[in-house]
């Protein structure tokens, strides 16, 4: 079981400009992914999933948590932000869907953030601690993406078919990530051919198509890290924000 | 417990008398007996009478459907926890129930029930679920006030276990005990917070709090005089204290915690009594309880929709699992053939 860090401090705000705002970029992401994934809870589609999802979600929360205090204080970033103000790419908030669907978004995001953290590690940049703690975490829900894509797109005719359609609905996001981000201190385009490269070779050992749909749209092309998102991202953030906005200057 | 071959014997023996069956049964029964009474832990192998086996089995995968129905009122508040370190906390307490699910669904696999099995007939209504849990969890402050009194409530229940007879369940029971007292203590931490915030804040903590008193104190089942497995399993040592002793020891623990939570409990009748040692407290409404327990209590069905919902949307998942672990396991041997 993961631990719950239960400290309050919180440090004082460590980056501006740029690469403040490639911090929140990069925190915006976990903490979406790791609301999508907070949804399964208790509908998961078997009992180790449940606690395998909610551990990739505490990792991501854990991450969001350290790079939302980097730029600030971490409860006014998630909770009081308006949706055009969140820099996550588009691809974390798109809807669970059906498991398929989940994993194709899992596989797609880990295997990008696994590369982009080791990149940021070996550096020697703000985020580069952070990285490197990360980095294993990320391994590891890589490993479970990769994992279940092979289970899905060999298991059975039904599972072929929805991990199939699932990565074809999806490639349309996978642009994204490799858009130029300021104040990063990384070329993220520099890896893209290697996140290509790691998606075939599981896509094929997985007896699936590599889609050949683009993998960007008019708007969509680093359309998210401008804060454009999806109409789904507005619900989620509802959902997520109405409490905290119900009792302005509480404490929890 | 040692004499674990009594069990692999009756399989093994050759045909006999009668009346040596008899006698070779009640060396067992003896053997099982004087385990039990010298306080030692029966074992998976151990021979056992067929009735202890089915108290167990009825009794852990309870507990285990307890865990996996639990997560749900929890998880209702997941996505609208007012903080990430909230949120976090929430994320980690419903993952541990998960697990707990894991080793609770393992234990009973030693008594040789599958998970598929117990799954099914909490599907089916043939097996419970802790009716605490077809409560709904209406604001924010249900997850503190299910922290602090159900989870309370569930550690006063279960610390007992940690000692039970039987030893798998003993030994999840363990582990269970360890993470439940973090629960416990998130839930209690979560009311304060709320019972020292603003007006609107403490209101929705005694509301929660209100709610939640009477269900909990239910949780410890009906009065020893109308609980119809409790004698046998106090003479089994699966059970070790009685409900109304467990009820009056968490009464006890709640009370003067209300107190310091500056929050009050339901109950006009709440008070200490010098003579007892304890706190005297009202009556139950037992007829909420045998209603709830019957299937009208305000989630009843939703739970169990929802139960079934996630097994049968994740069914092509688990038939894929299958599908794909059965191809690898079988190409070595295709290859040799």
């Amino acid at each position: 079981m993961t631990g719950t860090d239960t400290t309050t401090a919180r440090p004082a705000p460590a980056l501006g400009g740029a690469p403040a705002r490639a911090a929140l970029a990069l925190g915006d992401d976990a903490l979406v992914l790791a609301q999508r994934l907070g949804e399964w809870a208790g509908g998961a589609p078997v009992l180790e999933e449940e606690v395998a999802l909610a551990n990739i979600a505490l990792d991501l929360l854990g991450q969001a948590r350290v790079l939302l205090s980097l730029t600030g204080d971490e409860d006014e970033l998630a909770f009081l932000r308006e949706e055009r103000a969140f820099l996550n790419l588009q691809l974390v908030e798109q809807p669970n869907g059906d498991f398929a669907h989940t994993i194709a978004r899992q596989l797609y995001f880990s295997t990008y953030q696994h590369l982009l953290y080791a990149e940021l590690a070996a550096g020697d940049g703000p985020l580069a601690g952070l990285a490197a703690k990360a980095v294993k975490e990320v391994a590891y829900h890589r490993d479970h993406a990769e994992q279940w894509t092979l289970r899905l797109g060999d298991g059975t005719d039904e599972s072929h078919h929805r991990m199939g359609t699932a990565c074809d609905a999806l490639w349309r996001y996978t642009g994204e990530p490799f858009q130029p981000v300021d104040g990063l201190g990384t070329d993220t385009a520099a890896f893209e051919p290697a996140w290509l490269d790691s998606v075939t070779a599981v896509l094929t050992r997985a007896g699936l198509t590599v889609p050949d749909g683009p993998r960007t749209g008019a708007w969509a092309a680093g359309a998210g890290r401008q804060g454009l998102h999806t109409e789904h991202f507005g619900r989620m953030l509802a959902e997520m924000q109405h409490l905290h906005r119900s009792h302005p200057g509480a404490t929890w | 417990m040692t004499a674990g071959t009594a069990g692999t014997a009756m399989t093994a023996r050759a045909p006999g008398t009668d009346a040596a069956d008899a006698a070779a049964q009640a060396a067992r029964e003896a053997v099982f007996d004087a385990a039990v009474a010298a306080d030692e832990r029966i074992e998976p192998r151990d021979w056992m009478p067929e009735a202890y086996r089915a108290t167990l089995v009825r009794q852990i995968a309870q507990h285990a459907h307890s865990e996996i129905i639990g997560m749900q009122p929890e998880a209702n508040w997941i996505t609208r926890a007012p903080s990430l370190r909230r949120k976090a906390i929430l994320m980690a307490k419903v993952q541990d129930e998960a697990g707990h699910g894991l080793y609770l669904y393992s234990a009973a696999e030693t008594l040789g029930v599958s998970r598929d099995e117990l799954l099914d007939k909490l599907h089916t209504g043939r097996q419970k679920y802790s009716s605490i849990f077809n409560y709904p969890t209406l604001t924010w402050a249900d997850v503190g006030a299910i922290g602090w009194l159900v989870d309370g409530a569930a550690i006063t229940n279960q610390v007992p276990l940690c000692r039970c007879s039987y030893g798998p369940y003993a030994r999840a029971m363990v582990r269970v005990c360890k993470e439940e007292s973090f629960h416990q203590r998130q839930g209690y931490e979560a009311l304060l917070a709320l019972s020292r915030g603003t007006e609107a804040q403490h209101a929705m903590a005694q509301d929660a709090v209100n709610r939640w008193w009477w269900p909990s104190l239910m949780m410890f089942g009906p009065p020893d005089d109308e609980s119809a497995h409790s004698a046998r399993s106090m003479a089994w040592k699966i059970k070790r204290h009685s409900n109304d002793e467990l009820r009056q020891r968490f009464v006890d623990i709640a009370a003067p915690q209300a107190e310091a939570l500056g929050l009050t409990l339901p109950d006009p009748d709440l008070k200490w009594n010098e003579e007892r040692g304890h706190h005297d407290f009202g009556p139950i409404d037992w007829t909420e309880f045998r209603d709830v327990l019957k299937g009208n209590g305000p989630c009843n069905e939703q739970r169990i929709t929802q139960r079934r919902r996630a097994h049968e949307d994740g069914t092509w998942v688990r038939e894929a699992a299958a599908a794909h672990a059965r191809k690898h396991t079988a190409q070595p041997g295709e290859a040799q053939a």
